[in-house]
C-alpha cells in the first residue's frame, strides 16, 4: 500500500459536486463500473482503471474495504505496455518483406505499410505483459479534500479524467492560485487583488 | 476563476514568493511558525534549497544541497533578485519528525517522510496504520496550507510592498552582511 511507503509524494485537489444518495453505493458503483481492466494477452497497450489499496491485483470494491475513518483510501491503477522500436522495427521490416515475397512488386503503398504496422502491434501487445504502476488517493469527503500520492504528470491527468468520469464529481487540482482563490477564505476585494498582483522584487532593495 | 492551465502559469510567482517569505518566516519570526501550528518544535530548511532568478530576460538556477550547507550562496542569489522555486525542510514537533520537498510553482510535496507507524502484522492492524498515516501526513498538508494563508493574505495586503517586501529586503541584506 502506497500510503504506508517511507516516503510520498502528493498533490492536493478539491471535490466539487455532490453525489447522489445513498452516496456510499455511489461511489462503490463508480469504483466497480471502471475497475482496472486487465489487458496482458490482450491487443490493448493501456488500461487505466480503480483498484483497491491493499490487493492491488485483485480488487473487489464489495469484499475489501476501502472507507478508513472518516476517510476513503483506494488507488489508481495504470496498466502500459512498451516495445522498443528497434524490436517493433525488425517486426515489421520481416512483416514487409514476407508480403513483398512472391510478388513482382517492389514497394507496398502506404496504406499496406500502415496495416502491416498495425498487425505487428497488434501481435506484439498481445504477447508482452503490461507494467502496472499504483498511486494512492485519499478522499476526505467531508471536506471535499482528496490526496493523490503522485506528482507526475500523466497520473495526475489520468486520475482528473478518471474521477470525473466515474462519480460526475469535478476534481481541481491546487496551485498558488487556485490555494489563494478556493482555500484562503478571501473576501472579493482580495480575490481582485489576486488577480492584479505581479512579482515582487526582494533583492535586498537594490532595484528598489 | 481563470482557466486553469493559464492561472497556473500566470501565477506560479506566488509559489516562488511564498517560499521566499517562508524561509524569511523561518529565520526572523518563528512565531508565526508555531501559531500556524501549536505543536510546532520547529521548522527549518533541510538539504536542499532551489532558487531561479529570471531577471533580464535570462533563467539562472542555483541549487544548494546537503545537511548543514551554508545557505549563503542562496543570499546571495537572494540579493540579484531571484526567488526560492522548490526546498527541502524539516518540521519538528517535541517527539518526531517529518521531512520533505515542497515545490513553488505546484505546492506539491515530495520525498515526505513522517515518522514511522506501526508495523501491519495482521489485516486488523491495517485500518489503525492508514488512520495513523493520514494524521501524520495531514500534519504537514495542514502546516503548509496555515502558513500559505497567512503567506497570500500579507501578499494581497495593501502594505506588502512597504512592509513585508521591506522587511525581506532588510532580512537579505543584514544576513549577508553579518556572514
Amino acid at each position: 500500500m502506497q500510503l504506508l511507503s517511507s516516503t510520498l509524494s502528493l498533490t492536493r485537489y478539491r471535490v466539487n459536486g455532490t453525489l447522489a444518495e445513498p452516496v456510499m453505493d455511489t461511489i462503490r458503483e463508480g469504483l466497480k463500473n471502471h475497475v482496472i481492466r486487465e489487458i496482458d494477452n490482450d491487443p490493448a497497450s493501456k488500461s487505466v482503471g480503480w483498484t483497491t489499496s491493499d490487493k492491488p491485483f485483485t480488487p473487489d470494491f464489495e469484499a475489501d474495504s476501502f472507507v478508513f475513518g472518516t476517510s476513503l483510501v483506494f488507488s489508481l491503477r495504470i496498466d502500459k505496455k512498451s516495445i522498443p522500436a528497434k524490436i517493433v522495427n525488425k517486426h515489421y521490416q520481416t512483416a514487409m518483406r514476407k508480403r513483398l515475397a512472391g510478388t513482382d512488386r517492389e514497394h507496398l503503398s502506404k496504406n499496406e505499410k500502415r496495416e502491416i504496422k498495425d498487425d505487428v502491434l497488434h501481435r506484439l501487445y498481445v504477447r508482452i505483459p503490461a507494467t502496472p504502476s499504483m498511486y494512492d488517493l485519499v478522499w476526505h469527503m467531508e471536506a471535499g479534500d482528496l490526496w493523490f500520492l503522485s506528482n507526475r504528470k500523466e497520473a495526475n491527468e489520468e486520475l482528473e479524467t478518471l474521477f470525473s468520469k466515474s462519480f460526475k464529481l469535478s476534481i481541481v487540482r491546487i496551485f498558488p492560485y487556485t490555494a489563494a482563490q478556493l482555500l484562503s477564505g478571501l473576501a472579493d476585494e482580495k480575490i481582485d487583488a489576486l488577480h492584479k498582483a505581479f512579482p515582487a522584487a526582494f533583492d535586498g532593495g537594490a532595484h528598489a | 476563476m481563470l482557466d486553469v492551465s493559464v492561472a497556473y502559469n500566470r501565477y506560479k510567482f506566488l509559489g516562488h514568493e511564498f517560499l521566499t517569505w517562508l524561509w524569511y518566516t523561518i529565520e526572523t519570526d518563528p512565531d508565526i511558525l508555531t501559531k500556524a501550528d501549536p505543536d510546532l518544535a520547529s521548522l527549518a530548511i533541510g538539504n536542499r534549497v532551489v532558487l531561479e532568478n529570471s531577471r533580464h530576460n535570462r533563467e539562472e538556477t542555483i541549487t544548494i544541497r546537503g545537511d548543514g550547507a551554508g545557505l549563503e550562496e542562496g543570499l546571495i542569489a537572494l540579493k540579484k533578485g531571484g526567488k526560492v522555486t522548490e526546498v527541502n525542510l524539516v518540521y519538528c514537533t517535541a517527539e518526531h519528525e517529518w521531512r520533505f520537498n515542497l515545490k513553488g510553482e505546484s505546492l506539491a510535496v515530495s520525498s515526505l517522510k513522517t515518522p514511522q507507524t506501526g508495523k501491519v502484522e495482521k489485516k486488523e492492524d491495517l485500518e489503525g496504520a492508514v488512520l495513523e498515516r493520514i494524521y501524520l501526513v495531514e500534519k504537514i498538508v495542514s502546516l503548509i496550507y496555515t502558513l500559505y494563508t497567512y503567506f497570500i493574505a500579507a501578499r494581497l495586503s495593501a502594505d506588502w510592498d512597504r512592509r513585508t517586501v521591506f522587511r525581506i529586503n532588510k532580512w537579505i541584506d543584514s544576513a549577508i552582511a553579518g556572514k
